[in-house]
């Protein structure tokens, strides 16, 4: 497909990894945000074609993944109500919850179907006026104005029996609290391509200012991540710290301000925990108070459901970077992809099931 | 969850208060929103995220972009002869 597989030639892949060799005087260590990101760099083995000199450590890029455990709860308390019709995105049905997840909830007869777009939503809606539509709207920057915008067609078409449980969290606030923590190791940011492509890359121009480090707007094949790679490098080595575009055949500075429109219409900024992380301010979105009509958390009464994160997945640290998957006891054992532990086994781009599907059983990629 | 795909719009219909597209993936033709893009027309490349086009593919950098990563590759080979294998 063009501009799919130009951007996998292994010839030129290896060529920039020499380029990167040859450029690399100290060992830097980068982080790539996006989880679509991570599994590109597992999959081609990215990781594996680059220098000693540098290290990959992987964001808390994965919807998915960061969605707090409380969210899944309010999905499931939703989800099981008799007259709901409750509408995910495939990945979220095997998050496990506190007790169950949407898997088995729809196993035991719930009412809980997969959509690819949240359109999907807007026409069950349309097609079923008796029953209450339920879109459990996750997703960062590049999803929000999708979903935003299935809320706004069911407003125009006064579906009064649609409505959203939103989860949406935003980039650059928790990149933020990841690179202000003491702990944090990552000199280069590689910045996700798809966020970028909706939101521009100003706020990456504060994040750079703040914390001192080369930011590259990034996309997701092995060439445009070992290209955004080469460039961070390049940036390190002569004491740079700027935003720069590798990504220019979709990405501009402003971003798609048609999308930025609709996420300001329909949504507001707020708190958001992160699972993992914990409570980021301002770094969610959630449904402006004037569309409360369209507010499944306010419509079902779930606003007071709160939850512990179980103690025994290390996602915490491996959503910051702070850790490998392979550093956590339970990873291919007692927690694999059929019987996960943590959301980051669970969704394909989760950094855990990436390390699990490509075999990095141990540091450094042994199988 | 962030991935999106890229297609070719052939058609583009307004219906109702949303534009639709019908955009080709390699094979396969799939109905798609223009209402975040409206400017996208037929012809052009776009980014597809959830039945969305996000953003539209400037073919003239792509291919700037591609050109100079080749001449990278072809001067990298000149300096340093062939690649060594397993690299």
């Amino acid at each position: 497909m063009k501009y799919i597989d130009e951007y996998r030639d292994a010839g030129l892949a290896k060529a920039i990894a020499r380029a990167i060799r040859a450029r690399a005087t100290e060992p830097w260590v980068l982080m790539e945000i996006c989880g679509g990101q991570t599994h590109a760099i597992m999959r081609y083995g990215l990781d594996e074609l680059l220098p000693p000199e540098i290290e990959l450590v992987h964001g808390p890029g994965c919807p998915v993944c960061v969605a707090p455990l409380e969210i899944i709860d309010k999905a499931l308390e939703i989800a099981a109500r008799p007259e709901v019709i409750f509408v995910s995105y495939g990945d979220m049905l095997r998050v496990p919850g506190s007790h169950t997840d949407l898997f088995r909830l729809k196993a035991a007869g719930g009412d809980v179907r997969i959509a690819y777009s949240p359109m999907d939503a807007v026409k069950l809606a349309r097609r079923n006026p008796s029953r209450k539509v339920v879109f459990f709207a996750i997703g960062f920057e590049t999803t929000a104005p999708a979903n935003a915008m299935a809320l706004w067609q069911a407003k125009l078409e006064g579906l009064g029996n649609f409505s959203m449980l939103a989860a949406h969290v935003l980039v650059p606030p928790a990149m933020r609290a990841i690179l202000g923590s003491p702990d944090c190791r990552v000199q280069g940011l590689i910045a996700p391509g798809h966020v970028c492509a909706v939101m521009g890359w100003r706020e990456y121009e504060d994040l750079a200012r703040e914390f001192r480090l080369p930011v590259v707007v990034g996309g997701f094949e092995p060439i445009d991540l070992l290209e955004a790679i080469q460039m961070l490098v390049v940036q390190l080595e002569e004491g740079r710290a700027e935003v720069e575009n590798q990504y220019v055949r979709s990405v501009t500075r402003e971003g798609n301000q048609a999308a930025q429109r609709i996420m300001e219409r329909v949504f507001e900024v707020t708190d958001r925990k992160w699972r993992g992380i914990g409570a980021i301010p301002a770094s969610g979105f959630r449904i402006r108070a004037e569309l409360a009509d369209f507010d499944a958390d306010r419509i079902f009464g779930t606003e007071g459901i709160t939850a512990e994160e179980p103690k025994e997945c290390i996602s915490a640290l491996v959503l910051q970077g702070l850790k490998k998957p392979a550093d956590c006891a339970a990873f291919g054992g007692r927690c694999t992809p059929a019987f996960p532990l943590g959301a980051p086994m669970v969704s394909s781009e989760g950094v855990c099931a990436a390390y699990y599907a490509y075999r990095r059983r141990a540091p450094g990629g042994a199988a | 969850m962030c991935l999106a795909v890229p297609g070719k719009v052939l058609e583009a219909t307004d219906i109702g208060v949303n534009r639709i597209a019908k955009v080709q993936f390699g094979g396969i033709t799939r109905t798609v929103y223009l209402d975040l893009l409206p400017e996208a027309g037929v012809g052009d490349y776009v980014l597809v995220h959830v039945g969305f086009a996000i953003s539209k593919i400037d073919e003239v950098e792509a291919q700037r972009t591609y050109a100079l990563l080749e001449e990278l590759g072809n001067v990298l080979e000149d300096e340093t002869g062939p690649p060594e294998s397993g690299a």
